[in-house]
């Protein structure tokens, strides 16, 4: 007797099947993250609130924008955007402040120790003054430069202390969650923090 | 003698029984990282602007995203304001933040981040309203969406 052998099922087009779906989902994918600038807003203060305590002038950097996108450093100088990121890296890491007995004063400071600039990185502030009608786009390229000076003085630290770029500490921070690397990751961000201040713009 | 002599011709055909596999592989991966695009643009496509120092926003559910730019209709000439799917007031920015905050745990809310994903050649005014509203409503965390740039 003949054994009745079933016919096997051609699975030769199921190939081409995935590969349409393949191709839809290839084409429909958008593989980008959002990336952007983080600044944090300031609170908002209650009427009652205590004044301000009095800032000093020389440990400020304002920087100030028109509608033009015309810059403004100190209210006399009239700079270019490629200038800002040395101009705040200078500033910054002035660290003119001669604490008593060396208490107060920046050991890590390699600026100029220029008395009229900021005494302390954690005391220089950057301030931002824009105008309404000034373009968004101008108004990134100063947050961008402000955020590399920030960087490369971060950077520099890091290297000395831990032998490590922030940048690559904070990479790795990607594949070690340890608290050890978190707390290198805050020193150094407590080194050199970020204090920039924008200003209300103007009307006009 | 005969042994040697059973030597088949020509190679056998390779299998290609193991092609679907590999396929669907690929395909499941495509289709486990792919994000639909959920809101739909109704305002210019921004050009965003470009910077060395972006930060990549994880957590997707935690941002909420304010789009500005210009106006698909030409009589417009300012700049306007696109929350989800509808062109908003700035006054409407408030609600938006609110409504998204309702999605979240408590503990959640104060990671949120306001994600503005705005033309370059849109107005610092614009933004600094936005801003304002944001501040009055201690919706604190924002980033400026850039587009990263090396050189």
């Amino acid at each position: 007797m003949a054994r009745r052998v079933l016919p096997e099922i051609n699975a030769g087009s199921m190939a081409d099947i995935a590969f349409l779906l393949l191709i839809f989902f290839l084409v429909a994918t958008t593989m980008e993250v959002d990336g952007g600038i983080a600044r944090k807003l300031p609170q908002k203060q209650p009427p009652n609130a205590p004044k301000p305590p009095i800032i000093k002038d020389r440990n400020v950097l304002q920087i100030a924008i028109n509608r033009n996108d015309a810059l403004l450093v100190e209210g006399n100088q009239r700079v270019d955007v490629k200038e800002i990121k040395q101009i705040a890296i200078d500033f910054i890491d002035n660290g003119a402040r001669e604490g008593n007995k060396g208490v107060g004063t920046c050991t890590y400071c390699k600026g100029a120790k220029d008395p009229s600039s900021s005494d302390h990185p954690n005391k220089a502030i950057i301030s931002l003054k824009s105008d309404r009608g000034t373009s968004y786009g101008a108004f990134i390229a100063i947050h961008d430069a402000l955020g590399q000076a920030y960087t490369v003085l971060r950077n520099r630290v890091s290297m000395e202390r831990y032998g490590k770029s922030y940048e690559a500490l904070i990479k790795q921070q990607k594949s070690d969650k340890s608290q050890k690397l978190k707390d290198k990751i805050k020193t150094i961000k407590d080194l050199y923090p970020e204090i920039i201040s924008e200003v209300e713009p103007t009307e006009n | 003698m005969s042994k040697f002599k059973k030597q088949k011709k020509g190679l056998p055909p390779i299998s290609t029984a193991s092609l679907p596999d590999i396929v669907f592989m690929l395909l499941f991966f495509f289709m486990v990282s792919t994000t639909m695009r959920e809101t739909e643009l109704k305002i210019i496509q921004p050009t965003l602007p470009d910077a060395h120092n972006t930060k990549k926003l994880e957590h997707k559910n935690l941002v909420s995203t304010v789009y500005v730019g210009k106006s698909m209709d030409a009589t417009n000439k300012g700049d306007v304001i696109q929350l989800n799917d509808k062109i908003a007031r700035v006054s409407d920015v408030r609600n938006f933040i609110f409504a998204n905050r309702e999605k979240l745990l408590e503990e959640e809310v104060p990671f949120m981040t306001t994600l503005f994903k705005a033309d370059k050649n849109s107005k610092v005014g614009t933004i600094a309203d936005i801003k304002r509203e944001l501040r009055e409503i201690d919706a604190l965390k924002i980033s400026y969406a850039a587009t990263p740039r090396n050189d």
